[in-house]
C-alpha cells in the first residue's frame, strides 16, 4: 500500500469534509429548532460564494488585493454579513408564514425558494462558470516518496484552521450565551419557551442567520480552494451537506461536523481508489445505508414515537 | 426591532423605523448580487456597476412594505392597493433592466415596453389591473362578520365544487377530447397540449404516492427515466415495437419502485424525501456514466416512433410491406396525423391512470393508503402492514411514471439524462401539491398553470424558472393546502357532506 497516496487523500478528504461540515451545521440547527429541511440552504452557500468573489473583485478594483490578509478578512466579513441577510430574508418570506401549517408545505416552499434563488443568481450574474485566480498559493511538502509527494497547501491549512475556530466559537455560543440557551429551549418546546419569555421568532431568525453565516464561509473557502464557481454549485453541495447532517445525527452540532468530515473522506477515498464518476453515488449510498440501519445518525438520539 | 412588527397602532416614528429597517435589508441584499455584475473578459473577470437596480430594489421594498403596513393597520383600501401595484411595477422594471442597457439612467423601460405596441399596452394594463384588483379585493376588514361571510362563501364554493366533481371532470374530458378538432391545424397548440398532458399523467401517477399514501417522493423522475430508457433500449437492441414495450416499461419502472422502496419505506416523511432524491440522482449519474449501455450524456437518438397499433405507419414513405395511416383511412397525407395520434395516446394513458386511481381509492388497498397517511400508528395497531401497503403505492405510482416515460421517449425520438434532472421531480411534485394533494382535478389545473402558461410565454424564457420558483412560494403562502384543497379521506365515519366541508375550513 502506498502510504503517501493514502495520506494525500486523507488531507484532501479532511479539507472537503470541513467545507461540508460548515454547511451541514446550518441544516442541523434549523432542523433542530423548527423540524424542517431548509432546502434553500445550499443556495445560501452558493450566494456566499458569489458574495466573496465579488468582494474580491472589488478589492482588486480598489487596488488593495495586494495586501492578502486584509483582502481575505474583508471577503470573510462582507460575505458573512450579506449572506446572513439572505438567510434571514428567506426565513421571513418563505418559512415563517407557514410555520403552523402542515409539514410538507414548508418543504415545498423551500424547494420553490431554492429554484428562485438559483435562477436569480443565474440571471443577475450570468450562467457562465466564474473563474478566480488562486490567492493563497504554495504549501508544505510533508513526505517525499519515489513517485509521489504529499502536499499540504496553505489553503488547506487555512480551511481546516478556520473551520476549527468557527466550530469552537459557535459551540461556545450555543453552550454559554443566553442566545444559545434560548435556542436550546426552543428546540425542546417552542410554546413553553415562548411562555417563559423567549422571543421565539427572533431566536429562529438568529438560527437562520447563523446557519447562513457559516454556509457563506464554506462558500468563500470553495471559491478560494477550487477557483471556479457557478450558480449551480448549491444543489449538490446542499444535498451532500444534508447527508452529512443526517449521518452525524440531525440536530446535533458535533454530529454535523463529524458527518461532514466522514462524507469528505468517503468522497476523497472513493475518487482516489475507485472511480471518480461514481463518487456522488457513494455519498447517496451512504445516506441510504445510514437511514436504514441507524436513522438517528451517529451522534443523535433515537426519536421516541409519540401518539 | 421586534416592537415595530408588533405595533397594532399606527405610530409615525415606528413606521419610519420599520421602513428604514427594510430599506437597509434591501440594500444589503441587493448591493452585490444586483449592484455589481461580473463580466467575463479575456483578461479575467471584470466588474460592471448597476446602481440603478439597487435603487429600484430598495424603492420597491419600501413602497411594498408601506403598502403592507397600510393593509395591516386597515388605513386605506385604495392606498394599499396603489402602493402594492407600484411596488410590483418596480420589481418588474428591475427584472427587465437585467438585460444589457447602454445607458443605465434612461427612463423606465417598463413604459417603453408598454407603449411599444397595442398588444403590449393591453398586456401591461392587464398586469397592473390584476395586481391592483387582487390587492384591493383581498384586503380583509377586521370585523368578524365579514370574516364569517367570506368563510361561508368559500364553504359554499367548496360544496358546489364537491357535489359537482363528476360533472366538472366530464366537461374536462370532453374538452380534451375535442381539443384537436378545435386546434386541428395548429401544430404548436397540439404540441403544448401533449406536453401538458404528459405532466398531468405524471402528476396523477405521483398523486398516488404523495396524495393518497402521503409519501413524499422527490425522485419520481427516476421512474420516468427508467420507463423512457427501457423503451429506447428495448426498441433499439431487440427491435421490439412500442406497443410491446409500453407494458414492459411499466413493469420495469414498478420493479425499480419495489427495489428502491423496500429498504427506505420505513423512514419518516422528510427522510424519505431526501432518500428518494438521492435515488433520483443516482439513476441520473448512472445514466450519464454507463456509456456502453445508455450512450452517456449523448443520450439515445432516433428512437422508433409508434405505429397505428401495429397496423399502419405514420411516415410519408412507409417501409416495404406496411401501409401508411393515410392509406388505411383513405386520407391525404398530413404530418399532423402523427401528432394528433400521439395526443390521443397520452390522453388515453392519462385517463387510464386517473381511472385506476379512482377505482383504487374504493378498494381496501386505497382505503389502507389513506388511513396510513392519516395515522400510521393506528394503522399498525389495526393490523395493516405499513411496509407492504406503502410499497404497493410506490410501485403503482412508479408504473405510471414508467408508462409516461415510454411515451416521452417515443414522442421525442431522443432522450438524454438532461431530461431527468431533479428539477423535473420538483415540477411534478409542485403540480401535485399546488393542485391540492389527493385532488385529481387539482392536478389538471396545476399542470395547466405550471406548464401551459410558462410555455406560452416563451419570450420570457430566461425568467421562466425564476417566476416558477417565486410562484411556488407564493401559492404555498396563499393556499398552503393547494389550489383545490381536498385532502380528507374518501370515507369518514358519521360525517355528512356539509360537516366534512365545515370541518376542513376550521
Amino acid at each position: 500500500m502506498d502510504w503517501a497516496y493514502f495520506l494525500q487523500q486523507l488531507i484532501n478528504g479532511l479539507t472537503l469534509g470541513a467545507i461540508y461540515g460548515l454547511i451541514a451545521i446550518g441544516y442541523t440547527m434549523v432542523y433542530g429548532i423548527i423540524g424542517m429541511i431548509n432546502f434553500a440552504h445550499g443556495e445560501i452557500y452558493m450566494i456566499g460564494a458569489f458574495h466573496s468573489l465579488i468582494t474580491f473583485l472589488i478589492c482588486q478594483a480598489a487596488g488593495i488585493s495586494g495586501i492578502l490578509p486584509l483582502t481575505l478578512l474583508l471577503m470573510l466579513f462582507v460575505s458573512m454579513v450579506l449572506t446572513s441577510v439572505y438567510g434571514w430574508g428567506v426565513e421571513r418570506v418563505a418559512y415563517r408564514p407557514l410555520r403552523g401549517s402542515f409539514r410538507l408545505a414548508a418543504l415545498i416552499s423551500a424547494i420553490g425558494m431554492s429554484i428562485f434563488l438559483q435562477n436569480f443568481v443565474q440571471i443577475s450574474q450570468g450562467a457562465r462558470v466564474k473563474p478566480m485566480q488562486p490567492l493563497v498559493e504554495g504549501g508544505i511538502t510533508l513526505m517525499e516518496s519515489a513517485n509521489f509527494d504529499v502536499q499540504l497547501s496553505y489553503m488547506q491549512i487555512v480551511i481546516i484552521v478556520l473551520t476549527f475556530v468557527l466550530m469552537v466559537v459557535f459551540s461556545l455560543l450555543i453552550a454559554k450565551t443566553s442566545l444559545g440557551r434560548a435556542q436550546r429551549a426552543c428546540e425542546q418546546d417552542r410554546t413553553m419557551a415562548g411562555l417563559l419569555g423567549v422571543n421565539v421568532d427572533r431566536t429562529i431568525s438568529t438560527t437562520f442567520v447563523m446557519g447562513a453565516a457559516l454556509a457563506s464561509v464554506a462558500g468563500m473557502m470553495v471559491t478560494l480552494y477550487y477557483g471556479v464557481i457557478d450558480f449551480y454549485i448549491g444543489f449538490l453541495a446542499g444535498v451532500k451537506a444534508f447527508t452529512a447532517a443526517v449521518l452525524g445525527g440531525i440536530g446535533s452540532l458535533p454530529g454535523a461536523m463529524l458527518g461532514g468530515l466522514l462524507i469528505g473522506l468517503i468522497e476523497a477515498f472513493w475518487s482516489g481508489y475507485l472511480t471518480i464518476e461514481y463518487k456522488d453515488v457513494a455519498t447517496f449510498g451512504i445516506l441510504v445505508l445510514v437511514l436504514i440501519f441507524r436513522p438517528w445518525g451517529l451522534l443523535g438520539k433515537p426519536e421516541v414515537e409519540k401518539v | 426591532m421586534s416592537a415595530a412588527f408588533a405595533s397594532s397602532r399606527t405610530n409615525g416614528s415606528e413606521v419610519v423605523k420599520e421602513l428604514a429597517f427594510f430599506a437597509v435589508i434591501a440594500l444589503l441584499m441587493s448591493v452585490m448580487l444586483l449592484g455589481v455584475e461580473t463580466v467575463d473578459r479575456p483578461t479575467g473577470l471584470e466588474l460592471a456597476v448597476r446602481w440603478d437596480l439597487v435603487l429600484i430594489a430598495i424603492g420597491a421594498t419600501v413602497i411594498g412594505r408601506l403598502g403592507l403596513i397600510f393593509r395591516r393597520e386597515n388605513i386605506s383600501r385604495l392606498g394599499q392597493a396603489v402602493l402594492i401595484t407600484l411596488s410590483a411595477v418596480a420589481v418588474f422594471e428591475m427584472f427587465v433592466r437585467f438585460r444589457e442597457l447602454d445607458d443605465r439612467w434612461v427612463s423606465p423601460v417598463f413604459l417603453d415596453m408598454v407603449f411599444s405596441s397595442v398588444v403590449s399596452t393591453i398586456v401591461g394594463i392587464a398586469f397592473v389591473a390584476i395586481i391592483f384588483a387582487t390587492a384591493y379585493f383581498t384586503m380583509k376588514d377586521k370585523t368578524s362578520a365579514d370574516v364569517e361571510e367570506s368563510a361561508k362563501l368559500s364553504s359554499k364554493i367548496q360544496l358546489a365544487y364537491r357535489s359537482n366533481t363528476k360533472k366538472i371532470g366530464l366537461i374536462g374530458i370532453i374538452f380534451f377530447i375535442i381539443f384537436p378538432f378545435i386546434f386541428g391545424e395548429d401544430r404548436s397548440a397540439i404540441d403544448l397540449a401533449t406536453l401538458v398532458m404528459i405532466y398531468i399523467m405524471l402528476g396523477w401517477g405521483l398523486n398516488i404516492v404523495v396524495g393518497l399514501a402521503g409519501l413524499l417522493d422527490l425522485g419520481y423522475v427516476a421512474f420516468y427515466a427508467v420507463g423512457a430508457y427501457s423503451y429506447a433500449l428495448l426498441s433499439q437492441n431487440f427491435d421490439l415495437s412500442f406497443w410491446l414495450c409500453l407494458p414492459l416499461a411499466g413493469i420495469f419502472a414498478a420493479s425499480f419502485g419495489i427495489i428502491l422502496g423496500f429498504p427506505v419505506l420505513r423512514l419518516r416523511g422528510d427522510y424519505l424525501a431526501i432518500v428518494t432524491l438521492g435515488f433520483g440522482e443516482i439513476i441520473r449519474v448512472v445514466l450519464i456514466n454507463w456509456y456502453d449501455l445508455t450512450g452517456g450524456p449523448d443520450g439515445i437518438s432516433s428512437i422508433e416512433r409508434p405505429s397505428f397499433f401495429g397496423l399502419a405507419d405514420f411516415s410519408r414513405r412507409v417501409p416495404e410491406g406496411t401501409i401508411g395511416f393515410n392509406e388505411l383511412f383513405g386520407m391525404e397525407y398530413s404530418s399532423m396525423h402523427r401528432l394528433i395520434f400521439l395526443y390521443y395516446l397520452i390522453l388515453v394513458l392519462a385517463l387510464v391512470t386517473n381511472f385506476v386511481t379512482l377505482r383504487l381509492r374504493k378498494l381496501p388497498i386505497g382505503r389502507a393508503w389513506e388511513a396510513l397517511r392519516e395515522d400510521e400508528i393506528a394503522c399498525r395497531s389495526l393490523g395493516i402492514n405499513p411496509t407492504n401497503t406503502k410499497l404497493s403505492a410506490f410501485a403503482i405510482g412508479a408504473m405510471f411514471g414508467g408508462f409516461a416515460g415510454a411515451f416521452f421517449a417515443t414522442r421525442q425520438g431522443f432522450i438524454s439524462p438532461e431530461s431527468f434532472t431533479f428539477l423535473e421531480s420538483a415540477v411534478i411534485l409542485a403540480i401535485v401539491v399546488l393542485g391540492g394533494m389527493g385532488s385529481q382535478i387539482g392536478v389538471v389545473l396545476a399542470a395547466i398553470v405550471m406548464i401551459g402558461f410558462p410555455e406560452m410565454f416563451r419570450e420570457l424564457a430566461e425568467y421562466r424558472m425564476l417566476i416558477f420558483g417565486a410562484g411556488i412560494v407564493a401559492i404555498m403562502l396563499w393556499r398552503p393546502r393547494g389550489l383545490l384543497s381536498f385532502r380528507d379521506p374518501t370515507i369518514l365515519l358519521n360525517m355528512s357532506q356539509k360537516e366534512k366541508v365545515a370541518g376542513e375550513i376550521k
